[in-house]
């Protein structure tokens, strides 16, 4: 990687966030510049090329998750930044958050059987050539962690069949895989555009073989690459 | 404020409490959890109140993908002579 340009992906940190040194060490692996950046920032650090919500707890997952996180003074400049087509990633608290924050379809439910899942879960990549998916290969099978209390993704019947035949649905769990009780297994959600993506499985906690997979790189790798290129046409 | 599931939508919680119920011997169909949020406004006009009510629900108490809300007034500073 080194002499590629290294773009800036600015790692938001909210009060409960936990996550965050994760994902920015991940995305620093992969070639990425990561300032974590406080919610209480009214702007985006210079130059930012992608942004990412974090796991974690933000604001004590109080009222439900994600509600509250929405309206920290950083989510103005992360909705305007993805109004302009700017790349946002969500994970777990994050995805909460996207979803809440109307960037993402759907919402979080608590799980199916009331019990935090935390264990490696098998994924079927149901969208390549997107900016998050770009590095995977069709119908790939992907290996890597979730840790939620509150990851039950739902959506009505007339919502599902429209994301579905809008291919927003990138990633499932695999059939018999599912932690969560997930609405059409579902893992991993683009919005209409397809530059913000929102998943609950930790893609920053499966870079290094040392934890037992290094699939979470294909994800933070095509996004970073991603960030890369959106980087150029800025600059 | 009185906010609930909506119909149809996964309960997890709420099934968790009937099957706790049909335990302890109670005969009770579905039961069904939801969340009870009191506050005290500066106006003493119900209109007012009922539409500043509306708005907290619509803006932060609620997710309208998943959840109702039912607002029931009390009376002005009742609560706080009762305390």
């Amino acid at each position: 990687m080194s002499g590629e340009p290294r773009p800036v992906v600015p790692v938001i940190v909210f009060p409960g966030s936990n996550d965050d040194r994760d994902a920015q060490r991940a995305l620093e692996l992969l070639g990425a510049e990561s300032p974590r950046t406080w919610h209480g920032d009214e702007s985006l650090p210079a130059r930012t090329a992608a942004v990412v919500l974090p796991g974690g707890f933000s604001y004590g997952d109080y009222l439900r998750c994600g509600a509250i996180a929405r309206f920290s003074p950083v989510m103005q400049a992360v909705v305007a930044f993805a109004a302009e087509g700017g790349l946002v990633l969500g994970i777990c608290n994050g995805f909460q958050i996207l979803t809440e924050a109307g960037l993402l379809p759907g919402a979080l439910r608590p799980n199916e059987s009331l019990s935090f899942v935390c264990r490696d879960v098998a994924l079927r990549v149901e969208r390549t050539g997107t900016a998050f998916t770009s590095r995977c290969d069709e119908a790939e099978e992907l290996t890597i962690p979730v840790k939620h209390g509150d990851g039950c993704w739902f959506a009505d019947a007339d919502l599902l069949a429209e994301l579905e035949e809008n291919g927003q649905i990138a990633l499932r769990y695999a059939e018999g895989a599912n932690p969560n009780g997930a609405v059409a297994n579902v893992a991993g959600v683009l919005n209409e555009d397809g530059n913000v993506f929102g998943l609950m499985p930790h893609p920053e906690h499966a870079v290094d073989e040392l934890l037992g997979s290094t699939d979470g790189a294909k994800i933070l790798g095509s996004f970073v690459d991603a960030a890369r290129l959106s980087a150029a046409v800025v600059v | 404020m009185l906010v609930r599931p909506k119909p149809g939508i996964l309960d997890p919680q709420g099934q968790a409490v009937e099957s706790s119920l049909r335990h302890l011997g109670f005969e009770v169909g579905e039961a069904r959890v939801g969340r009870l949020v009191d506050v005290e406004l500066a106006t003493e006009d119900r209109t007012e109140a009922t539409a500043q009510l509306e708005r907290m629900c619509e803006q932060l108490l609620t997710n309208p993908l998943i959840e109702s809300y039912e607002i029931e007034l009390g009376a002005a500073a009742a609560g706080a002579e009762e305390a």
